[in-house]
């Protein structure tokens, strides 16, 4: 019998071993080795546009260069003007708000707030030439600006409040001879200065990450995958894929990471399992602004001090604003710990003209989901906190006029009349304005999906997986080992385990007061 | 003073794995619950699993043994000395009382410990490996369509696991102990290392009585009186 169970024994041994020593090897180069060099690698241009007649120019107006461009590239213009790179709107199903045509063009947020009024200065980032104001002509394909995107000689710039017209004295020609695919610097220009300064919107989109390591960014690290924007932000007629949630609402042409790096990434299977419920970017985005600061809080309602009658600027010691008589004060962060949400790809937004209760925080954008919904995922996101104008009477947020072109247009930058300001930019939306005017809180969410860290750098086990103070410590709905216990079960299990060892101690002391007392009767 | 053989080689081998692993287990897993730190949370998750599955394949080779040698019938719980066995505990082990209950290879086991290890192998351990079961198998119900294990189910199911393991906790604390109330303090702890028990002389029982161990346990331990 016994050798019985020893050969059995010896069977089960040597079956797990077997087991283990099958499941270690997987033969060839780890997926994540190959996909690096597949993006390393770069395509070279298929043609040299340097010798095209039709780029020779001289070109005294950007329009001409968009006419040569669709002289070759027929019909392209109209995928562009098909985009929300071009409408800064495009139609949404905002949850309990039907279908909306939302975007740029009329959402507000809690940095500039919105474009409307300052259209010369905001459309500096519009891939168009001339949006100075409502009477734009969005039909018209050339004032589509090919050259903001596809620079490729680094010499393109548009002007600052200059409507997205090209900055003054740049040789056209030039630049519409070395064109190409979009490269970071290209997308960057906008997509990292969002809000007025680099890396103040997003927090994990920075001008650093032009050019910079797999410690920052293992995606765009030039020693890494060396990628640009838009290996992942594909684009089928010109239609980006991705979305930010500041402005979108449905769960759909989102970017996914499983797209290149399959649904069961790890070699781990109980890795893999988190991520029915937990988003690659929780554990694989630790920190965000690893490089430059961003803007966590801005505070409208300090701005318009003047020194002299002139607006100033006061810096923080780490070199960034930290008041600005035109836009307030601001607080910023470097290597920031997000926050984290249930999140299922739907967002909700506050729209112009809502009533809302300036008693609490009003967010923004709602990101939407919860532990039990099939597509909810926990995701890191930057919360952006403002106090910003509103409508003390109408209970609105207001759309100021900021810029000012001609003194005494109501644009606060050049006026700092909160008053004028709010009335000149409701009237371009068409919205009222009661006349007084207080500052509310504001949240908006930002989903963090860059600045992704290198393997040994990411969330560990006990940064969520610990009793107090844990990253996902105010993430609800489900249970969590090692956050989450039964207060109850471990006192009373605690209780008993301790009258156990006191049980233990009394009886085992006794008997030896009385094996002592039999020794001494002896 | 006699020896007796009471433990044979297989019962002694499930014993001391199943209460390395039981303790290993403990550790590791009240790591994972968060109650102390010493592995690592990602280790002590390893290591919790990997024991988890040991003590698996040795509850179920402990089952077939249990009932391939009968050795199941030891732990039927029986009223007969019950109470001279507690009443042994409660106050003639104070007075160096004889142990009410001879223990013998056919009888390891007093009243009060058949009633005990039978609850524990009924029903303690089984909640333990069950929920732990359950635990490790958990899915979440929309990728495998496993709609009666429903995500919230993970918080009675680490309820259970948690409650046998405060259950197992105790019990170990007395078992422990009681372990050093043999013939010596230690005669109880070599049994289970040897086989062979230490009696008092007055509690030898007759050598005559049929030994229920195989003969290959036997001729396994040709020196055990002696040595
Ligand atoms: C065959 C037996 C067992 C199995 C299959 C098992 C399985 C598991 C699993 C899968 C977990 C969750 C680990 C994770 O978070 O991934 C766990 C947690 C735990 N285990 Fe076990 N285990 C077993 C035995 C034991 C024993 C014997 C003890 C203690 C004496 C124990 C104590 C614990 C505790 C305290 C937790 C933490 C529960 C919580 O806070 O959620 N386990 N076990």
């Amino acid at each position: 019998m016994k050798k019985i169970f020893l050969a059995l024994i010896g069977l089960a041994v040597a079956a797990s071993l077997v087991v283990t020593a099958v499941r270690r090897t997987d033969a060839g180069p780890k997926p994540i080795e190959a996909l690096r060099q597949t993006y390393r690698a770069k395509a070279k241009p298929s043609v040299d546009h340097g010798l095209f007649t039709q780029l020779k120019g001289p070109f005294a107006r950007p329009q001409q260069v968009t006419a040569a461009c669709i002289s070759c590239h027929n019909g392209r213009h109209t995928e562009v003007m098909a985009s929300s790179h071009w409408n800064w709107e495009r139609i949404e199903y905002v949850e309990g708000k039907g279908i909306r045509a939302i975007g740029k063009k009329n959402v507000l947020n809690n940095f500039c707030i919105g474009v409307a009024g300052s259209q010369q200065s905001c459309d500096k980032c519009h891939a168009g030439y001339g949006w100075a104001d409502s009477s734009f002509d969005f039909k018209d394909p050339l004032n589509v600006d090919c050259l903001a995107c596809h620079d490729n000689g680094g010499t393109y710039a548009k002007k600052i409040g200059g409507a997205g017209m090209p900055a003054d004295g740049l040789d056209l020609a030039l630049v519409a001879q070395k064109v190409g695919r979009p490269q970071r610097t290209n997308c960057g220009t906008c997509h990292a200065f969002g809000g007025g300064g680099n890396n103040v919107k997003h927090g994990d989109l920075d001008m650093a990450q032009f050019d910079t390591t797999r410690d920052v960014d293992v995606h765009l690290g030039t020693d890494g995958a060396d990628m640009s924007c838009v290996d992942c932000h594909t684009a089928e007629k010109h239609q980006m894929l991705g979305k930010a949630y500041s402005l979108s609402s449905m769960n759909r042409n989102r970017v996914a990471c499983e797209r290149c790096h399959g649904a069961v990434p790890h070699e781990d299977e109980l890795l893999n399992q988190h991520g029915y419920k937990v988003s690659c970017q929780t554990c694989h985005i630790p920190e965000y602004a690893k490089v430059n600061a961003t803007k966590m809080r801005w505070d409208w309602s300090t701005a318009g001090k003047l020194k002299d009658g002139k607006p100033y600027e006061e810096e923080d010691g780490q070199g960034n604003h930290a008041y600005m008589s035109i836009k307030g004060t601001f607080t910023w962060a470097k290597n920031v710990r997000p926050e984290y949400v249930w999140f299922n790809g739907t967002a909700s937004h506050h729209l112009l003209g809502e009533k809302f209760d300036p008693g609490k925080p009003l967010v923004l954008n709602t990101l939407y989901g919860q532990y039990d919904e099939p597509d909810a995922k926990i995701v890191p996101v930057k919360v952006h906190r403002a106090k910003q104008i509103y409508d003390t009477k109408n209970l609105t947020l207001i759309q100021p006029k900021l810029f000012s072109a001609a003194p005494g247009d109501g644009g606060y930058w050049g006026d700092f009349d909160w008053k004028a300001a709010a009335a000149a930019g409701m009237k371009e939306v068409g919205l009222p304005f009661s006349g007084s005017y207080g500052f509310a809180e504001t949240e908006m969410n930002w989903p963090l999906n860059h600045m992704v860290a290198p393997k040994g750098k990411s969330v560990t086990c006990e940064e969520c997986h610990v009793r107090e103070g844990g990253r996902l410590a105010s993430v609800g709905g489900f249970y969590m080992p090692g956050r989450d216990r039964s207060r109850l079960l471990d006192g009373l299990g605690t209780l008993l385990l301790l009258g156990s060892f006191a049980g233990v101690v009394v009886h085992g002391g006794a008997r030896f007061w009385f094996w002592r007392r039999r020794q001494g009767g002896k | 003073m006699s020896r007796e053989y009471i433990y044979p080689a297989f019962g002694r081998f499930w014993h001391w794995a199943q209460s390395f692993l039981i303790l290993f287990l403990a550790l590791t897993g009240f790591e994972i619950h968060g109650s102390l730190r010493f592995f690592g949370y990602e280790q002590a998750v390893r290591f919790h699993n990997f024991a988890a599955w040991s003590f698996l394949v040795l509850i179920a080779f402990a089952i077939f043994w249990h009932f391939t040698t009968d050795e199941w019938r030891q732990y039927v719980p029986t009223w007969e000395n019950l109470k001279a066995q507690a009443e042994y505990y409660l106050f003639g082990i104070f007075q160096d009382a004889p142990h009410p209950t001879q223990k013998s290879r056919q009888r390891k086991l007093n009243p009060l410990q058949k009633i005990v290890y039978a609850g524990l192998k009924l029903f303690v351990l089984p909640l333990v490996w069950i929920s732990g079961l359950l635990y490790m198998f958990y899915r979440y119900p929309q990728r495998y369509d496993v709609l009666a294990l429903d995500v919230t189910a993970l918080q009675p199911i680490a309820f259970a696991h948690t409650l046998g393991a405060f259950a197992l906790l105790c019990f170990l604390v007395a078992h422990l102990y009681l372990t050093t109330t043999g013939h010596t303090l230690t005669s109880n702890l070599k049994a289970m290392v040897t086989g062979w028990e230490e009696m008092h002389g007055d509690e030898t029982h007759s050598a005559a009585e049929p030994a229920l161990a195989p003969a290959e346990d036997a001729a396994a331990q040709p020196a055990g009186p002696a040595r």
